[in-house]
């Protein structure tokens, strides 16, 4: 099975909890962060747990993933830009309630008013990589 | 208590979030792939710009299974909504609204180097420290503006 096909299918399933979570829409995570709803600390909470087995377990279990060559590390260093850039992500997140993920399956849902935060979100990448480009910490 | 903390009960919330757990964990198992979300924009956007800080080989080699990736978070959508037999769903949050939340999001995520899934789901399930300072980071600025916002009266 090719890495492709593994992304898209689990890109389909990601999307499917998401939406089920209906983290899908911007009134449900304003809520949670006007502290009225608390379910996104259980679509995190739960996330992370499972995440965290297959993370911890899967590279002491298996030489290499099933269908791949090698395990993926996530590395990105502290930095004084990595804390600034979640200050503003977060800053964005609080303002239309909505983050990367849910952008992208709300649209599966039909909820076109989302093109306008993904091109936002475009725009907000790529005046990033156009002006502070230079210092490099992508590593994912 | 229950009521009280989730009005809308607790359930499709914790299913929701197990189902973004597996789909996660199985693409690391399966592919050994991080599957945050943020960096599917710089990658895509590596199609279209010449710029170098879009050009970087990390960028180049995951943009394919990103795309993929990304297709598949909608086909989730799409599907979900099927199951439901309801399609077009909508928000009140105004479009301008939207399109600056986006560009604060965009930006933020890239200096960053992550989001919500990057840092707070793969970073957390990695054990990565950082990534704990860039959560409650985010869901502090996240908690403040969105209580400033809701007093100023801006928002539904």
């Amino acid at each position: 099975m090719s890495r492709l096909l593994i992304a898209l299918v689990c890109g389909a399933v990601f999307g499917f909890g998401l939406s089920l979570a209906t983290m899908t829409q911007p009134e449900v995570v304003l809520a949670f962060l006007r502290f009225t709803d608390f379910g996104l600390l259980l679509v995190l909470g739960g996330a992370v747990i499972v995440a965290l087995i297959a993370y911890q377990i899967g590279p002491r279990l298996l030489p290499r993933p099933i269908a791949g060559r090698f395990f993926e590390k996530r590395q990105t260093p502290f930095s004084r830009r990595m804390v600034i850039g979640a200050a503003i992500f977060g800053a964005g997140w609080g303002l239309c309630g909505v983050c990367p993920g849910p952008a992208i399956a709300g649209l599966g849902l039909g909820n076109l008013d989302l093109l306008w935060a993904l091109g936002g979100i475009f725009i907000g990448a790529w005046l990033q990589a156009r002006f502070f480009g230079s210092s490099d910490a992508q590593t994912r | 208590m229950i009521d009280t903390l989730f009005p809308n009960g607790p359930w499709h919330y914790l299913a929701g979030g197990l189902l973004i757990g597996s789909a996660i964990g199985a693409l690391y198992l399966l592919a050994g792939l991080v599957g945050g979300l943020s960096t599917f924009f710089s990658a895509s956007l590596s199609w279209v710009s010449r710029l170098p800080a879009l050009q970087q080989p990390k960028l180049l080699e995951s943009r394919d299974w990103r795309l993929a990736y990304a297709t598949g978070l909608v086909l989730g959508g799409v599907l979900f909504a099927v199951s439901l037999g309801q399609f077009g769903a909508s928000t009140r949050v105004p479009p301008l609204v939207l399109l600056a939340g986006g560009v604060l999001i965009g930006f933020g995520a890239r200096l960053s180097d992550g989001c919500t899934a990057g840092h707070g789901i793969c970073g957390l399930a990695s054990l990565r420290w950082p990534s704990l300072v860039a959560v409650i980071t985010f869901l502090s600025t996240a908690i403040i503006t969105a209580q400033l916002v809701a007093h100023s009266g801006l928002l539904p």
